[in-house]
Parts: structure tokens; sequence; C-alpha cells
């Protein structure tokens, strides 16, 4: 597969590992906030192959984990609205709320569907007049992009019975919190490749500019993940810290401006709830003034609980990298991605779930 | 959780759901030694007949696919299973379940499809049964097919010893994403067939050749990944597989890729692995090879003792990773 | 939450445009990249294109590195 398989070639990851074996001397931290890159991580094996100096460990970049139960919650109340169809990304399924899940409540009967993009809810809003199709809208700014021309599109096509629930968050202000909290001493962040062929480069420059943290914005494959490594490493050798451009195939400097211009067009920045991290100040995206007839939980007079977590979860400590899954009493023994307790377990880039799948749960 | 009192569709997917269901209600009631160890079929002798049995059900949707349909899928799927047993299938039943209200023209090409296919396996349907029920109680067409044949040799999923040779037939993944790129509205257009076909000729040509074949398994549902982790279980040993061996179709990977699964779950029906001893492996692959089923044979990995019951992976790029078993059904994704 | 995946552009219909990834095929909406041309790579992310894949970029990326580390392609 074109720019994939490059990017996979051994004898690049070999030179690579050998460079940073090279520069590796004292023990660094540095931090990913991308389920994606978390996933990689295992699934390559590259986590044992960087030297024992390299401590790659994991933020909140899965935003099935970071959605707080209440809009789970809220999703459910939903569905168990007379003719509510439930849309949603397949990801959402198996989370648990703070009773029941979504897969659970479609064997129950409910009418839950899964669906690959956005914009099938659209086609089944079309198909379904007679009923309300709510679409459970959750990610990073990758997503937010095609969930706003999905709420054009139902705004040009008159398509008056779709709605949604926006549970969509942004990640440089995570980014700011974690560092504000200062509970990780981090010697650089590995940055979403994928939001940021959105955002660009600029939102991250606060973070070298205020924190003296290097950063670099990464692809996805073994080569892209080491070389970002690398440009890190680098960066500490010369004493620099700034924000490179790893994953220059896909990012530019200003990201992509048209997508920008459709989420400030159909939403506004809101104070948001981060499961794991509380309240951070202007980090979701809510329907804006003009779209509010779309919002899902307004139309269906549904409101947000509290956000509770389960006991003994340690999801939050662990989004927030201050704890790795096996040092959770629940992991792996009350919490398995068979029997989730917490989100990070069944999201399928969850830290723990992560963890588990390619070390079989082994304990710390 | 209500998980724990409805059953869901991940009870069906064949990964670790099926297995705690099978572990907790039904071994429980079902004592039998021979069911206990949880082939592909039950083995057992009579008057000195050494026989194997097998039932599979098929409710596959669309019930139409490129490279066959619900009746093919339902002979070949037992054949195969009798096949694993290191049996010769000889004598099939099958048992419909119609919907009111299908069309005679689907059936009678589903029937066709039945025909033809046990007549290229070389089997005979012998026994049947016929229900209807009324609309909406279920979907279109639902077919159970049951199947003896005479035990060549005794292979088994306990029988995998430290070193032999995995062998897989051909490509993996081709059935499902064939099934899934036609069922699920995902608009996904992918030019792969499913593989459904009948092994039991490729299990006899290997079967007389050599002694050294220990285990047979069709990795069905949950994919060779699933496959591979009931027979480290079933044998007590480890299995270390090297990905860069493993054979998939490009049109399969990118298929997979905007999906977001991964080629080692996802269903085949016209593949097998073979646990062969390291010296036979050699023969066996010369006689795989010059067999239409077997053409794109290949060693993908060893057995080892270590570690027990897991499966170990080899990546792409020289790293190692655990491959486990199938978590519940796999849902197409974004993340 | 971010599986994007290079795609081939085969045909652009409006909004839409069919997208090949190792002979798989899906529909993508371009609406995020309407000056995508045919036989030009997007970055797939559930079922729109997100971003055009700039080809120069990558193959320099992969050039300097192959250099690096004295590999022949």
């Amino acid at each position: 597969m074109k720019f994939v398989d490059e990017f996979q070639d051994p004898r690049l990851v070999k030179g690579l590992l050998q460079e940073i074996g090279a520069l590796a001397e004292r023990r660094v931290t540095f931090m990913e906030v991308c389920g994606t890159h978390t996933m990689a991580l295992f699934k390559y094996g590259i986590r044992e192959m960087l030297p024992n100096p390299v401590n790659i460990i994991s933020g909140p970049g899965c935003p099935v984990c970071v959605t707080p139960t209440n809009v789970l919650d809220a999703a459910m109340d939903a569905v168990h609205k007379k003719n509510v169809i439930l849309a949603t990304f397949g990801d959402m399924m198996r989370v648990p709320g703070s009773s029941s899940s979504l897969e659970a409540e479609k064997a129950l009967r409910s009418d839950v569907r899964v669906v690959y993009s956005a914009m099938d809810s659209l086609g089944i809003a079309e198909s379904n007049p007679d009923k309300e199709v709510v679409f459970l809208g959750v990610g990073f700014e990758t997503t937010s992009p095609s969930i706003a021309c999905t709420v054009l599109g139902a705004a040009r096509k008159g398509i008056e019975n779709f709605k949604l629930i926006a549970a969509h968050k942004l990640i440089p202000p995570a980014m700011k919190a974690l560092l504000e909290a200062g509970e990780v001493q981090l010697d650089g962040f590995i940055c979403p490749g994928h939001v940021s062929t959105i955002i660009g480069s600029e939102p991250y420059e606060f973070i070298p500019k205020k924190y003296g943290i290097p950063c670099v914005i990464s692809g996805f494959e073994p080569v892209d993940m080491l070389q970002s490594v690398l440009i890190l490493l680098r960066q500490i050798d010369e004493g620099k810290s700034k924000v490179e451009v790893q994953y220059s195939r896909s990012v530019k400097p200003d990201g992509n401006p048209i997508a920008k211009r459709f989420i400030s067009e159909v939403f506004e920045t809101v104070d948001s709830y981060w499961r794991g991290l509380g309240e951070i100040p202007a980090s979701g995206l809510a329907l804006n003034e003009r779209f509010r007839e779309y919002d899902a939980l307004k139309y269906l007079g549904i409101g947000l609980k509290e956000p509770a977590e389960p006991p003994g979860c340690m999801c939050g400590e662990i989004l927030r990298g201050v704890r790795s899954p096996p040092e959770c009493s629940l992991y792996g023994l009350m919490c398995t991605p068979e029997r989730p307790v917490g989100p990070c377990m069944v999201s399928s880039e969850g830290t723990c779930s992560a963890y588990y799948r390619y070390t079989r749960g082994a304990r710390a | 959780m209500t998980s724990g009192e409805r059953i869901l569709l991940a009870h069906g997917a064949g990964g670790k759901l099926t297995r705690r269901l099978i572990e907790k209600d039904i071994l429980t009631r079902f004592m039998s030694p021979i069911l206990k160890r949880l082939d592909d079929g039950a083995v057992f002798t009579i008057e000195n007949l050494k026989l194997a049995y097998s039932t599979d059900s098929f409710v596959v949707d669309p019930i139409f696919f490129r490279g066959g349909d619900i009746g093919k899928l339902a002979i070949n799927g037992t054949v195969n299973d009798i096949a694993m047993c290191g049996a010769v299938p000889i004598y099939l039943t099958t048992s419909l379940i119609i919907e009111e209200g299908f069309q005679l023209e689907d059936l009678r090409r589903i029937l066709n499809s039945m025909q033809d296919a046990a007549d290229e396996a070389n089997v005979e349907v012998v026994a049947g049964d016929t229900k209807v029920v009324s609309a909406g109680s279920a979907d279109k067409i639902f077919i159970n097919t049951s199947g003896i044949g005479i035990v060549e040799k005794e292979v088994s999923g306990s029988n995998a010893k430290i070193g032999d040779k995995i062998i897989i037939s051909g490509f993996i993944g081709d059935h499902g994403i064939a099934i899934l790129s036609e069922r699920e509205g995902l608009d996904l257009k992918v030019p792969v067939y499913s593989d459904c076909s009948p092994l039991n000729g490729l299990v006899s040509s290997i079967l007389c050749a050599t002694e050294g074949i220990h285990v047979l398994r069709d990795p069905t549902r949950g994919g060779l990944a699933t496959t591979l982790n009931e027979i480290a279980l079933q044998s007590d040993v480890g299995i270390r597989i090297d990905e860069g061996m493993i054979p998939v179709r490009d049109a399969v990977r990118g298929a997979c890729e905007i999906l977001g699964l991964d080629p080692l779950y996802v269903a085949n029906e016209g593949k097998m692995v073979i646990f062969v001893s390291p010296l036979d492996a050699p023969r066996v692959l010369e006689i795989m090879r010059k067999n239409k089923n077997g053409a794109d044979a290949r060693v993908i990995g060893e057995v080892i003792a270590e570690p027990r019951g897991m499966v170990l992976m080899r990546t792409r790029i020289g790293g190692e990773r655990i491959v486990d078993m199938l978590e519940g059904e796999q849902l197409p994704r974004i993340c | 939450m971010c599986l994007g995946i290079p795609a081939r552009i085969l045909k652009l219909e409006g909004e839409l445009a069919e997208v090949e990834i190792g002979g798989a095929m899906r529909k993508a909406n371009i609406q995020l990249v309407p000056d995508a041309k045919v036989g030009e790579y997007v970055l797939l992310h559930a079922g729109f294109a997100i971003q055009k894949l700039d080809e120069k970029e990558a193959l320099e990326t992969l050039k300097l590195l192959e250099e690096l580390y004295e590999i022949r392609r």
C-alpha cells in the first residue's frame, strides 16, 4: 500500500534505532496524546525495540476514553425515547455508561446503529422520516470537520429529523492542562498526526515557548514514530525546544483551512469535562446558535447528569500519564476487555486495552 | 452490566465471549469427554470404525455474495469440519428454516448450490428437514448441516508438538471481507471473492503422503488469530508466527485499513492451518501447492515451548508482540 | 481516533470521490479538500478526505532517510 509500506521498511527502522541508541543517554520521558499512536507502539513492537532510556507514556489521546459517562448515559436516554434511532461510531458501542452500554441496549432491542461515517446517519434520517436520528458525535479535531459537514448537509437538504449529540473535544487545551498540573515530568511531546492535519502546527507553539518542552508532530508508521523520537532526542541534545513536523506529507503549518472554517461555521468552543482531567476551559465544541436546532439533548429534553467514576477505576490517572495500567488494582482482574470497568479498557485505542491486548494483562 | 444476562452478538463471533459461553454454560451441562476436546467435530469409535461427526449452522447475511451463497457455505462448512478431524466426509444431513414469503426462485438457487457443492466435495446429502416460520421470525433462511465421515488419521487441536511447523493454505481474510463489503452498508467495493471451498481433497492428499501431521483446523469465525490461540491453549504450547509470511491480498489489507480491522481476525471459509513435524513440512507444502486450494500455501510459524497458551508474532519491522484472541465482534471503527 | 489511510482518487463525482486503497474502493466526501484531483492521494478518515497527501514531501522524507542509512530502493 502506497505511502504506508515504505514507512514500514525494516532497514530504515534499523537505521533509526541505531541512531536513537547512540543519542539516548539519560532517561527521557515522552508523552503521546493519540490513541492511534498508543496502538502503533504496541502493534509493531516498537516499545520493546526502543533503548532503555527512552520511555514513552500515553496521555489523554483517546476521545472515547475521555468522554464522560454522563454523555453515554444521555445517548442511552435518547435512544429509549420513542421513535429515536441512535447512530454512533463503532468505538462507542462497548463503553460502559453508569449502568449499561450501547451494545447492551441494542441487545435489548433499542435501535442503535453503527455507522462508519457521520454522513451515513443523514442517509438513515432520509430513509426513516418518521424517526428522529440522533448521531453521537465523539472525537477530536480529526473528526469534527466531518461532523460539521454533516450538520451543514442536514441544513442544506432540509433534513429535519437529524440531531447531534456534540461531545467533540480539542487536544491542545488538554495538553496545556496537563502541563499546568505538573504531575508528570515530560521531556517531549509526540503530537497527534491527524489532528494536526486539521489544526496545523501553530496551536502547539505555546508548549516550547512557555514550558520549554520539545514537540514533534508524528505520523503513524514505525518509521514515522522512530524518526519523531529521534527528532525529540536531537532537540534535547542541542538544548533546543520547538515544534517540528515529522509528518510533513500530511501536515502543513496552517493545517487544513477549509476544515477549520467548517468547524467554526457550525460549532463554538466551550468548556468541557474530560474524564480523568476534570473541566478544562475552552476544550470542547458545542453547536453554535445558528445550528442549535440540531442539538439532540435540547430537542429531546435530556439533561446531563453529574459525571461519575466507577469506584477503583484508575482511568483518570492513566489518562494523565501519572500511572500505567498494570498499576491499577482492577486491571487484568476485575477489568478486562471482556468485562471492562473503565473506558480505557474497552476503547480499541484505550491505553489499558492496548497494554492488555499486547502484554496479556501482565501486572506490575 | 446487562451483558451478563443477555446474549449479545459478540457471543456468536467465535472469540473470547463465545468461549466463555461454551465453558460456563455448555460444557457444564453436556459432560461428554468427546465434547470437552472442543475439536471441529466429535471423533469416536463404533464397532472398530473410527468416525468423525459434526454439525454447523449458517446464518450468513447477505445470503448471496461474491464467491458463493449460504447453501455452498453450508455444505462446505461441514465438509471441512469433518476433514479437519482427519476424516473423509461421506454423508451430510441438512435442515432448512425458511421465513414465510421467501422467494421460491432463491430457494431453488440455494438448493442448486448445495447440490453442486456436494458433488464437488464428493459427499451425499442423505436426510433433511424443512421448517417454515412466519414472516419476521427468521431472517430469510437459516441452514444447518451435519456430517459424518471415516477417520483416516487422528488429528486434534491438542496434538501440537514443540517444533512443529505451522502452514497456512493460502490468503487470509477473503471471506470476511467479501461478506462485510456486501452486508454492512459500508459502501465498500472490494474485488475479493469468498474463498468458500471444500478442503477434504487437499486434506486426504496430505494425510496419505506423510505421518507427521498433528493438527488441522480451518480458521472460520474469529480468524487465524483465534484459531492459533485455541490450539495453543488446547495443546498447552506456545506459537510464534512471522507477520511477513502471512499471505493477505492487497485489497483485503486495504479494506481492513479502511474499516480498522485486523486481517488476522477476519473469517475464512476455504483455508486451513496445518501443524506438521518439521521434517515433513517441505513435502506437505509440495503436495499442497499442486492443489488449487493450496496453491499459495506457506509456512508462517512454529510451535514453541514458552510462553504456553500464547501466540507471539514477529512484526514486519522486526519487533515482537502478542496476538490475542478476538474480543467481541469486530466492529468497523474510525478509531 | 486518528485512523487515516492514504487513498488514491479514481473518480470525482461532485461532493464525493471514488477512492482506492490497495484495490479496495469506497466513496469519500471531498468537501474538505475540494481541489483534489484524480490520481492524487488523500487521507481517508471516517468517510471523508481530510487532507491531500504531499507526494513530494513523502518521497523526500524517504530519500533523506535512505541516503542517511545507505539503503538502495
